[in-house]
C-alpha cells in the first residue's frame, strides 16, 4: 500500500519540525508508575510510529510530552531545551495533538473549530483567524465543509478539521493517538495519506497506531511499548522483519 | 343536592372570585413574577459560582461549595426563610428600609442556588473529559477553556432542569408571606388568603390556585418540548450515502507517492 499526499506536496506547505527527545521518562497515575523509565530521541522532521499492546503505556507518554499529565521525573527536551521549564500553556502551543475521538466542539462549525484557539490563544483578529483557519481547512481536503458541525461530517472528516486545528497553531512537533482506531475502514487511509504527507512535509510527528502498515511504510523509526517500557526501538524494517524480542514477536504475530 | 352547592359556594363563589381578581393580576401576580424572577436570577449567578467551586481541584473551594449545598439544600424552605428574613431583618432595615421584601428574595435566592449549583455541576460534568483536553492540548487556561466550551455545553444540556427549578422557586415564593409585607408587597397567596379570611370562602384562593397553574404548566410543557428536542436532536432523516464518496474526495487531483521507508 502507498501513501499518496491528499495535496500535490510540491505546492504546498512546508513544516520545520523540531526535534524532540524523552530522557529516562516517568509518569505515573497515583502510586502506580505507568511509564517507567521511557527515553527516545525523535530527529527534526521524523516521524517515529509507538506501538504495543494496550495498556502499555503509549497515550499515558504522549500526555507527559505535552504536559497534559505531568510527569513524574526525567526530561522532555523540545529542540533542545527542556519542555518541563516552560509553561505548560506555552509548551502545548508548540505541540499539537490530536485524539482518538477527535474532541472537536459540537456546537461550532468546522471553521469555527479550526479559529477558536487561534483566536482566544494566539491572539489573532476575528477575520484574520478565520482566514487562517480557512487555508488549514484547504489544506486537509475540507475547504467546502468549513461551515458543517461535526455532527454533519464522517468520522475521516471530523479527524481532519481535527488535524487542521492542531495545525493551524503552528507546531513544531505534532502527536497523533490512536487518531485512526476509531473511523470505519474505508475512511481510515485518507487520514494516514494526510498525514503521511505532513511527514513528507517535514513535520516532526510521534504517532501512536495500530496500523502496522503505515507504520512500515512512513516512519523513520518504530519504537515497541510494553508495560511502560521500550522494549525495542529501530528501523520498521529491523522491527518488522527482525524483531529481537520474544514481547516484540508475540506482538507482531497477533496483529499482522 | 346541598353538598353540591357547599362545594361550588366554598371553592368556585363566582362573585367573590370576581371581587378578588384585580388585586390578583395587580399586586399578587406582578409580585409572585418579581420575587420567583428576582430569586431565579440571584440564583443562577450564585449557583454558577457554586458549581464552578464544586468541581474544582482545590479542596478549599470544593468543601465550602459542598457544604454551603449540604445546609441549604438540606433545611426546610420555611425554616431558612424566616431565619435569614428576621435574623436579618435590623441589618437590611438600613439598607432596604423596613420592608422584608428583599429579606425574602435573598433567602429564596439562597436555597435556589443550592439546588442551581448542583444543576450546573451535574451538566458541566457530564461534558466529555475530551473536550477540555482538547482545549489544553490546543494551550488554552483552564478557566478559558471552561468558560468558552466546557460550561456552555454543560448550561446547554441542563435547560430543562433549569426550568424545572424555576416553576419550584414560584411556588416557593409563596412562603415568604411569612415574614409579614406590606399590602402593595403581598404576592399571589397572601391576596388569596386575605381574601378568604375577609369573606370566609375559599374561592379567592382557588383562584389564586389557577394564577399559579397559568405560570406553571406551560413551563412544565417546555420543559418537555426542551427534553424531547435535545433527546432527539433536529436531524431530519437523509437518504443513504456511502462512505466511499468522502475517499474520492481525498483523492489527489495529481497523485504524488509518497516514497517512505525501504518498502514501498
Amino acid at each position: 500500500m502507498t501513501y499518496t499526499s491528499p495535496i500535490p506536496v510540491t505546492d504546498a506547505v512546508v513544516y520545520n519540525g523540531s526535534g524532540l527527545e524523552l530522557v529516562d521518562l516517568t509518569m505515573a497515575y497515583g502510586d502506580i508508575d505507568v511509564i517507567r523509565g521511557v527515553s527516545m530521541k525523535v530527529e527534526p522532521g521524523t516521524t517515529t510510529c509507538v506501538i504495543g499492546p494496550s495498556g502499555s503505556g503509549k497515550s499515558t507518554m504522549l500526555r507527559g510530552i505535552n504536559r497534559l499529565h505531568e510527569p513524574k521525573s526525567g526530561d522532555v527536551l523540545l529542540a533542545g531545551e527542556s519542555a518541563l521549564k516552560v509553561k505548560p500553556d506555552i509548551l502545548r502551543r508548540r505541540i499539537g495533538l490530536v485524539f482518538q475521538h477527535f474532541n472537536l466542539f459540537p456546537d461550532h462549525t468546522a471553521l469555527e473549530n479550526v479559529a477558536l484557539a487561534l483566536r482566544t490563544v494566539k491572539g489573532l483578529g476575528k477575520q484574520q483567524s478565520l482566514d487562517v483557519a480557512a487555508d488549514r481547512l484547504a489544506e486537509v481536503g475540507l475547504a467546502d465543509r468549513a461551515h458543517h458541525r461535526p455532527r454533519d461530517l464522517s468520522g475521516g472528516q471530523q479527524q481532519r478539521v481535527a488535524i487542521a486545528r492542531a495545525l493551524a497553531m503552528e507546531p513544531e512537533v505534532m502527536l497523533f493517538d490512536e487518531v485512526t482506531s476509531a473511523l470505519d475502514p474505508e475512511l481510515v487511509k485518507g487520514v494516514l495519506n494526510l498525514m503521511a504527507s505532513l511527514g513528507q512535509r517535514g513535520m516532526t510527528m510521534v504517532v501512536v497506531t495500530h496500523e502496522m502498515n503505515f507504520a512500515r511504510r512512513v516512519a523513520d523509526q518504530v519504537v515497541f511499548m510494553d508495560a511502560g517500557k521500550v522494549v525495542e526501538a529501530g528501523r520498521p524494517e529491523d522491527l518488522f522483519d527482525k524483531p529481537q524480542s520474544p514481547r516484540l514477536r508475540l506482538f507482531l504475530s497477533e496483529v499482522l | 343536592m346541598d353538598w353540591f352547592d357547599n362545594i361550588v359556594k366554598t371553592f368556585f363563589d363566582v362573585e367573590a372570585m370576581i371581587v378578588v381578581l384585580p388585586q390578583l393580576l395587580g399586586t399578587g401576580l406582578v409580585n409572585t413574577l418579581i420575587i420567583s424572577i428576582a430569586a431565579t436570577i440571584i440564583g443562577v449567578v450564585l449557583g454558577m459560582i457554586i458549581a464552578v467551586m464544586g468541581i474544582s481541584t482545590s479542596r478549599w473551594l470544593r468543601i465550602p461549595a459542598r457544604i454551603y449545598t449540604d445546609i441549604f439544600r438540606g433545611l426546610p424552605a420555611i425554616l431558612t426563610i424566616l431565619l435569614i428574613g428576621q435574623g436579618f431583618a435590623r441589618f437590611s432595615q438600613t439598607v432596604f428600609g423596613p420592608s422584608p421584601y428583599p429579606l425574602g428574595i435573598l433567602a429564596l435566592s439562597l436555597i435556589a442556588s443550592a439546588y442551581i449549583g448542583e444543576i450546573f455541576r451535574a451538566g458541566i460534568q457530564s461534558v466529555d473529559r475530551g473536550q477540555l483536553e482538547a482545549c489544553r492540548a490546543l494551550g488554552m487556561s483552564y478557566g478559558k477553556a471552561m468558560r468558552l466550551v466546557v460550561v456552555p455545553q454543560g448550561i446547554r444540556r441542563v435547560l430543562p432542569a433549569l426550568v424545572n427549578q424555576f416553576i419550584a422557586i414560584v411556588k416557593d415564593s409563596s412562603l415568604v408571606y411569612f415574614l409579614g409585607l406590606l399590602v402593595s408587597e403581598r404576592e399571589l397567596f397572601r391576596v388569596g388568603q386575605d381574601a378568604a379570611v375577609l369573606t370566609g370562602n375559599l374561592s379567592p384562593l382557588v383562584m389564586a390556585g389557577l394564577f399559579y397553574l397559568i405560570i406553571t404548566i406551560p413551563l412544565t410543557h417546555l420543559v418537555n418540548y426542551f427534553d424531547n428536542r435535545f433527546r432527539t436532536g433536529r436531524r431530519k432523516a437523509t437518504p443513504p450515502k456511502s462512505g466511499l464518496d468522502e475517499v474520492e474526495e481525498i483523492q489527489p487531483q495529481s497523485p504524488v507517492a509518497l516514497t517512505y521507508g525501504s518498502n514501498t
